[in-house]
C-alpha cells in the first residue's frame, strides 16, 4: 500500500511540476503573438478585440527598419569572420592534447564566460584610446569576439565525432591533406560548423552588452532601440515586431534542423 | 607519422589567437589599467577605486543584491527544470522533441522579445492580474512587475534551457537497472530519487547551476526592464557609472570586481564538478 502511494505521489508531483515549467516556458511567446494582434492602444490581455494595425503600423516605422538592418548587418559579418577564423582554430585544437591547445582552447572559449557587458565597456576605452571612433566596424569586432565560441565548440564538437579511420583511409588511397579536407572532413562537419554559425549569428543579431558601448546613433541595433522603447514607452508595435522576430526564429530553427539536426547538437 | 593525417597544423590557431590578443586580451588589460587610476585624468594611480567600491555599504549592497538574485533564480531553476528534465529522459521520441521544442524555444527568441512578454503578463493589465480579478481573488490589481519576485520568475524562464540541457544529459546517462535495483530492494521512488537519481545526477546539476547563476546575474536588459529602476544590480550599475556619469575609472573597477565575482563562482562551481564526477565515478 505504501508503495502504491509513493509511486503515485511521486509520478504526479513530477509530472504536475514538469508541465507547469512547460507551460511557464511557452507562455511568454504565446502571449507576445496574441497581444500583437490586438485592436486595442495597451498591452491587455486578453485583447478588446483583434486587427493587424500595429502590424501595419510596423511597416511604416523606419527607425526600426534602420535599427534593424545594422543588426543584420553586423550579424552577418561578426558570423563570417567567426566561421572563418572559428573553424581554423577548431581544426587546430581538435585532435590535440597538447597542453598549448588546451591553453588556446580557453581563451577561445572566455569570452562565453566573462560578463559580455565588461567586455563591452573594455572594447569602448580600448578603441578611444587608440582614436578610433565607434563605428559598424568596432561593432562587427566586438561582435565577432562573443560570437567566435559558438562556432570553435560546436568544430571541436563536430571533428570529435568524426572517425579518423576516415582520413586514415583517405590518405592511404592517395589523397592528399587538402583533397582529404575537401572531399572528407569538411562535408561531414559541415553541420557543426553551420549550427556554430547559426548560433552565433542569433547571438550577434541579439547582442546588447556589447552594442551598447560600442555604437551610437548612426549604427542604432535592434535589441537596443527595442529596450530603449520599451523603457519609455510600452508600444503595442514592439509586440508587432515581437511577432515577427518569433516567426522568423521558428522558421529558422526549422530549417536549421532539416539541414543540421541543430536540436541534437545543443542536447 | 600517423597522427600527421587525423591532427591539423597548429597554426592555423594563430588568426583566431592573434585577434583574440588584440581584440579581447588587451582591451581586458586597458580596463584592468584604468580601473587603477584615481581619478578620471589619469594624474595618478593607485587601488583608490577598488576601496572605495570595497568601502561603501551601497556598492557592497548592490554587489550582494546581485549575487543573491544568481541563487534565487538558480535553486528555482533547479526545482522547476529537474521534473522536466526526468520527463524528458522518460518520454517517447515525439514528446521529447516535443519537450525539446519548448525548452530550445525561449533560449532562441531575442532577450529582448521574451523580456517583453513579461511585462505583458505581470503588468498591472497583465493576464495574472486580470485573471485574478475576473475570479474575485483580488479587487486592486496586484503590483507583480518592478519587483524582486517578479523578476526572478522571469529570469528563470529565460534561463531555464541553460538548466534543463545539462540536466537532462546527466539523467539520461543513468543506468535504468540502478532503479529497478533499488526499488527491488525495497525502496519507494521518492527515496529511490533522493539515495539514487539525485546523486547521480550531480554532475549535471552542478553544469547548469553554473550556467543558470553566470547568466542570471549577468542578464542586463531582463534585470532593467522587468526589475525596474527600484532594484539595482552589478550590470546596470556599471553601465550607469560608464555611462551616464562617464567616471570610466569607478566603472573599470565595478568591471573587474563583478568580473572577479563572476569568474569565482564559475571556478567553485567546476571546483564542485569535478569532485562529484570523482564520487559518481567511484
Amino acid at each position: 500500500m505504501r508503495r502504491d502511494w509513493e509511486k503515485i505521489s511521486f509520478d504526479v508531483v513530477m509530472g504536475l511540476v514538469a508541465v507547469l515549467t512547460l507551460v511557464l516556458l511557452a507562455a511568454p511567446t504565446v502571449v507576445v503573438i496574441v497581444v500583437s494582434f490586438t485592436s486595442g492602444f495597451s498591452l491587455k490581455f486578453p485583447p478588446p478585440g483583434y486587427s493587424l494595425r500595429w502590424y501595419a503600423e510596423l511597416w511604416d516605422a523606419w527607425q526600426l527598419h534602420f535599427a534593424a538592418m545594422n543588426s543584420f548587418k553586423v550579424a552577418a559579418r561578426a558570423t563570417g569572420l567567426s566561421i572563418l577564423m572559428g573553424t581554423a582554430a577548431g581544426l587546430a585544437i581538435a585532435r590535440s592534447k597538447a597542453l598549448s591547445a588546451r591553453l588556446l582552447d580557453s581563451l577561445f572559449m572566455s569570452p562565453l564566460v566573462l560578463p559580455a557587458l565588461a567586455f563591452g565597456l573594455s572594447a569602448l576605452m580600448f578603441f578611444s584610446a587608440l582614436g578610433m571612433p565607434v563605428s559598424l566596424t568596432t561593432l562587427i569586432i566586438g561582435h565577432t569576439v562573443v560570437c567566435v565560441p559558438y562556432v570553435v565548440r560546436n568544430t571541436v564538437a563536430a571533428l570529435a565525432q568524426l572517425d579518423p579511420t576516415l582520413l586514415e583511409c583517405s590518405a592511404s588511397l592517395g589523397a592528399g591533406r587538402i583533397m582529404t579536407f575537401r572531399r572528407i572532413t569538411l562535408p561531414l562537419i559541415r553541420p557543426g560548423i553551420l549550427s556554430g554559425g547559426f548560433i552565433a549569428f542569433m547571438s550577434s543579431f541579439d547582442n546588447v552588452p556589447v552594442s551598447l558601448f560600442l555604437r551610437d546613433a548612426a549604427t542604432d541595433m535592434l535589441p537596443i532601440r527595442m529596450w530603449q522603447d520599451l523603457e519609455g514607452k510600452l508600444d503595442v508595435t514592439i509586440a508587432a515586431l515581437s511577432g515577427v522576430l518569433i516567426v522568423a526564429t521558428i522558421a529558422l530553427i526549422l530549417v536549421m534542423e532539416r539541414l543540421t539536426g541543430l536540436s541534437r547538437r545543443l542536447a | 607519422m600517423a597522427t600527421s593525417t587525423t591532427t591539423y597544423d597548429w597554426r592555423l590557431a594563430l588568426p583566431l589567437g592573434g585577434f583574440l590578443a588584440v581584440f579581447f586580451v588587451a582591451p581586458l588589460a586597458v580596463l584592468f589599467a584604468l580601473s587603477l587610476q584615481v581619478d578620471p585624468k589619469g594624474t595618478a594611480y593607485g587601488v583608490s577605486q577598488y576601496t572605495a567600491f570595497l568601502g561603501d555599504a551601497f556598492s557592497l549592497g548592490v554587489l550582494g543584491t546581485t549575487l543573491l538574485l544568481g541563487l534565487e533564480v538558480t535553486a528555482l531553476c533547479l526545482v522547476l527544470g529537474f521534473p522536466v528534465a526526468h520527463l524528458y529522459t522518460r518520454a517517447g521520441p515525439r514528446m521529447r522533441s516535443l519537450i525539446m521544442l519548448i525548452v530550445l524555444l525561449p533560449l532562441l527568441t531575442s532577450v529582448v522579445v521574451r523580456t517583453f512578454a513579461w511585462i505583458v503578463i505581470l503588468g498591472r493589465q497583465g493576464i495574472v492580474n486580470s485573471t485574478l480579478l475576473s475570479l474575485g481573488l483580488i479587487a486592486t490589481p496586484l503590483k507583480l512587475l518592478y519587483t524582486q519576485g517578479g523578476l526572478v520568475v522571469a529570469l528563470a524562464q529565460v534561463q531555464m534551457p541553460l538548466m534543463v540541457l545539462p540536466l537532462a544529459t546527466a539523467i539520461g546517462r543513468i543506468d535504468p537497472n540502478l532503479a529497478d535495483a533499488s526499488a527491488s530492494l525495497g525502496s519507494g521512488r521518492w527515496r529511490t530519487f533522493v539515495k539514487v537519481t539525485l546523486p547521480l545526477a550531480l554532475p549535471g546539476i552542478i553544469a547548469g547551476s553554473m550556467l543558470t547563476y553566470a547568466a542570471a546575474i549577468t542578464a542586463f536588459i531582463t534585470q532593467s526592464l522587468v526589475g525596474g529602476g527600484q532594484m539595482l544590480f552589478m550590470p546596470m550599475y556599471l553601465y550607469q557609472q560608464a555611462s551616464t556619469l562617464q567616471n570610466w575609472p569607478f566603472a573599470a573597477a565595478i568591471s573587474i570586481i563583478f568580473l572577479v565575482a563572476v569568474l569565482a563562482v564559475v571556478t567553485v562551481f567546476n571546483m564542485l564538478g569535478r569532485l562529484s564526477r570523482g564520487l559518481t565515478e567511484a
